[in-house]
């Protein structure tokens, strides 16, 4: 195949993944309609392909519901998969690692992302965590149209080995840091839920999940996994590559300032979980403010455009 | 990092402390984990503002851009410290109390620590089955042959083992115990990772006040001594000596520029090379000199950087007699990514003074209007357009002026037969007639000229050897487990009972696994044998099919 067919089969493919990944998330968006009708005893279900039993045997509205959860999350493995293929093609085409500017790292970004979700719902059954992430990978894929960028070479600063890991770490960070927020997002609205709803009002889809411990124990985890790689990709990789290629390791660059400001942020989440009085809800706000700056970073400074990371991430 | 969370709070209603007892509670307020997290908090918001306000250290143009369009603002934020946080007292107050915070906690730490590394494993815990995972079986075995398993056992899993003897006295009368404990590098991860955070700040603070950065624009054919007056800026630590640069220079004999003349990427930056020689004292041979973006040159730890390049167009100015008054390449600053470069050329020699202000296109494109524009970076088919000024330049005076500006107080600007200003623009290889009898411009050529970023900054080594210290740490920290295991060998109605349980420091962990293959390796046969339901019904638990403490259900 020539250049040109790999970076249509590329654009073809980044395209077909937003679909079958925005039809991932109205069937996870189905799923929590369903549940909904759904009354459910004090025991919560647990959710997730292999816990659940036989469709059959359940009731209409339950049947429904996880029928549609298991669509959602075979088609994210779909998507997830076509989305690599799209990451594969554009790599293939560009003739180098495919994360050389916004819409690259944008696209390899969700696709990490999707590849880290999917593994935990292997290990740990988070597809409850479906809604939020496929939605999050669809509003990616879609805006990073706004920034599409043909296949091309790099521009010289960016063409160093510290560029490929500097950039893939962040990449995976972010994919956690999207799957960690989703998670203390809904441990927010569950532990105020489980403090606020008597027993036996409590029906519908937030009853279906799970405990709001173990979301916060799922999130402190994914948080854990990513903050060491965030270290790396910011506070490492990323200043010896400044270092090679502006003569500084360290500047003030507003891409810099923030995510210095990202990392600090997520430190005071680790922290916040082992002092008294920020356990719980404290350490998830400040996990979802990390969240925030690390989306900021990667959209809002590269809006402004000053800096020298103008070019790209 | 906590240290003792019930001793940073005192009820309010205290009576007045006396000065030292006040003094060690505002200490240990300081060194609290509440404390801690509320100046990490602090610190990321403190660091906002510099992201938006120029900084004085990273493009002092945009300070003084900035200046000029909010003039009402200047006052209070320089006042603030806004143009230069991240060296304002309040930023440099949150993060040195953070510093001191962190010390304060991890000296204490560090003795505990200790301490803990020379103790003992810590004592059997009276009941086993309240641990978050315990197991027992009966035995026909010796109670020293099965204490010997044990202690084998926990030894293969690389625990810290220790034994106490039988006894008849105490709570629980054993015939052994054997005690375990591991994941003692967790801590010492932790501590790691904090006094490496201190190590970084030490690198970054003695590498800026020893080091220096400084850049300058060496036209294609000149070249660069490492002495302060060469530089175009420059910035140093306060404990930065100019005896210190060291006394090389640099000859730039080629700067190659290309870019993408085809495809998606058409005038994107393609090569950026200067080639040259650099001698690294006078007196000494020259060696030659292939520097690239990313690839800087090192000499005497002092690295030198390629971080920009621009066109300096070779321009001969005749005075009326037609005697050259001026003649050389004078850079010209890019403004843009298609290198629209603004620049000055000030001639003092004439009489009236000249000054030319304008702007230089690589690749010249017209518009409907009639206005110049640059269609692409490389210097195809240039244009020089610039209007003249006569008069005084301002030199006289010796304050000192910008070689890109002209001070336009005492020249007036020259005007065409019409009356209006005159725009010139000039081909290359093309010359104009001052009207007036003012002499002439000719645009004769176009140079390269490279932006060299020289820096040293000491300690580099050290503060990148204190991240990766630190990461490892981190690591540790966050992914070792601190684990304790005990075994009891107990006589219970005649029979020989060995009971088994694990503690997991942090939560998370799958321990009944663990206690399923404690027990097998004790009991020697791999079979544990348990009889009564409740121990049936603990082993189905341990086997997985129950839910242990730490152990998320829904996994």
């Amino acid at each position: 195949m020539s250049v040109e067919q790999w970076a249509t089969l590329s654009d073809q493919a980044f395209d077909g993944a937003a679909v079958v990944l925005a039809l991932a998330w109205i069937a996870h968006l189905v799923e929590y309609a369903a549940s909904r009708k759904v009354a459910y005893a004090a025991s919560p279900v647990t959710v997730g392909a292999a816990a659940s039993p036989t469709p059959t045997e359940l009731p209409e509205p339950e049947r429904r519901a996880t029928l549609f959860g298991r669509i959602g999350v075979a088609l994210s493995v779909l998507g997830t998969g076509v989305l690599g293929l799209g990451v594969l093609a554009r790599g293939t085409a560009a003739q180098r690692v495919p994360w050389g500017n916004m819409y690259e790292f944008a696209t390899t970004g969700v696709f990490l992302a999707m590849v880290l979700y999917l593994v935990l719902v292997k290990l740990q059954g988070i597809a409850w965590l479906g809604p939020v992430v496929t939605g999050f990978a669809v509003t990616v894929l879609g805006l990073s149209l706004l920034v599409y960028t043909p296949v091309g070479p790099l521009v010289p600063a960016l063409d160093s080995h510290w560029l490929v890991l500097h950039v893939v770490a962040a990449a995976i960070a972010g994919g956690a840091f999207v799957v960690g927020a989703g998670a203390s997002a809904f441990f927010l609205v569950k532990s105020r839920a489980e403090r606020r709803t008597p027993v036996d009002q409590r029906h519908g889809y937030l009853w279906r999940l799970p405990t709001a411990d173990s979301m916060d124990r799922l999130a402190y985890r994914v948080h854990a996994f990513a903050f060491p790689i965030w270290t790396f990709a910011a506070l490492i990789a990323g200043p010896i590559w400044a270092y090679y290629a502006w003569g500084r390791f360290w500047g003030w660059d507003p891409k810099e300032v923030w995510a210095f400001i990202t990392w600090t942020v997520y430190a005071g989440y680790l922290h916040a979980r082992a002092t008294a009085g920020w356990r719980g809800k404290g350490a998830a706000i400040i996990a979802l403010i990390g969240f925030l700056t690390f989306v900021f970073n990667f959209v809002g400074i590269n809006l402004f455009g000053s800096g020298l990371h103008a070019y790209a991430f | 990092m906590v240290l003792d969370e019930r001793l940073g709070q005192r009820p309010d209603t205290a009576p007045p402390l006396p000065a030292r007892q006040f003094a060690r509670w505002i200490w240990r307020q300081l060194v609290s984990m509440r404390t801690a997290l509320l100046l990490l908090l602090l610190l990321a918001l403190a660091a906002v503002p510099g992201s938006f306000v120029p900084q004085v250290d990273v493009d002092a143009q945009a300070v003084f851009a900035f200046a000029e369009k909010y003039p009402y603002l200047v006052g209070t934020f320089e006042a603030l410290g806004l143009f230069d946080v991240y060296a304002s007292p309040w930023f440099s107050a949150i993060y040195l109390l953070l510093m001191v915070s962190l010390v304060g906690c991890i000296i204490p730490r560090t003795f505990v620590y200790a301490r803990a590394l020379r103790a003992r494993p810590p004592q059997a815990p009276r009941h086993f089955d309240r641990m978050p995972a315990s197991g027992a079986f009966d035995t026909d075995a010796d109670p020293d042959v099965v204490v010997g398993r044990a202690v084998q056992a926990l030894r293969n899993q690389r625990y810290r083992v220790d034994r106490d003897a039988g006894t008849s006295e105490g709570p629980v009368p054993h015939l052994g115990v054997v005690r375990a404990e591991k994941g003692y590098l967790r801590e010492a991860g932790n501590l790691v990772f904090h006094v490496s955070l201190v190590g970084v700040l030490v690198g970054v603070a003695v590498g800026s006040l020893f080091g220096y950065r400084g850049s300058a624009i060496v036209v294609e054919g000149e070249g660069f001594s490492n002495t302060l007056t060469q530089y175009d800026d420059f910035t140093s630590g306060a404990l930065f000596e100019p005896s210190d640069l060291p006394p090389f220079s640099v000859a730039l004999e080629e700067m190659n520029v290309s870019f993408w003349i085809d495809g998606t990427q058409r005038g994107a930056p393609r090569l950026f090379e200067a080639v040259g020689s650099v001698t690294p004292a006078p007196e000494e041979p020259a060696e030659p000199f292939d520097i690239t973006v990313n690839n800087p040159l090192q000499i005497d730890g002092t690295s030198v950087f390629l971080v920009g390049q621009g066109y300096a167009p070779i321009v001969t100015v005749r005075d009326s007699d037609g005697e050259v008054v001026s003649s050389g390449a004078v850079p010209f600053l890019p403004a843009d990514p298609t290198y629209t470069s603004t620049g000055v050329l000030k001639i003092s020699a004439t009489d009236p003074q000249l000054g030319l202000e304008g702007f230089l296109v690589p690749t010249t494109g017209v518009l409907d209007d009639g206005t110049i524009v640059s269609v692409f970076p490389s210097a195809f088919d240039p244009t020089l357009s610039f209007f003249a000024w006569e008069g005084d330049l301002g030199l006289a005076d010796g304050s000192p002026q910008s070689v890109y500006s002209l001070d336009k107080e005492q020249l007036t600007r020259v005007e065409g037969a019409d009356g209006e200003a005159l725009r010139i623009n000039l081909g290359r290889g093309e010359s104009v007639e001052l009207p007036g009898g003012g002499g002439s411009v000719s645009f004769d050529g176009i140079r390269n000229f490279a932006r060299f970023q020289v820096a040293q900054a000491p300690l580099k080594e050290f503060t990148l050897a204190a991240a990766v210290a630190g990461m490892v740490g981190l690591l540790g920290s966050l992914f070792l487990r601190p684990r304790r295991a005990w075994v009891r060998v107990r006589e219970v109605d005649g029979r020989t009972v060995v009971e088994v349980a694990r503690l997991d420091r942090v939560s998370g962990a799958d321990l009944g696994a663990d206690v399923d293959d404690l027990v097998a390796a004790v009991s020697g046969e791999g079979v544990a044998r348990g009889t009564s339901g409740k121990d049936r019904a603990r082993r189905a638990w341990l086997s997985g099919e129950g839910v242990a403490r730490g152990r998320d259900p829904e996994s």
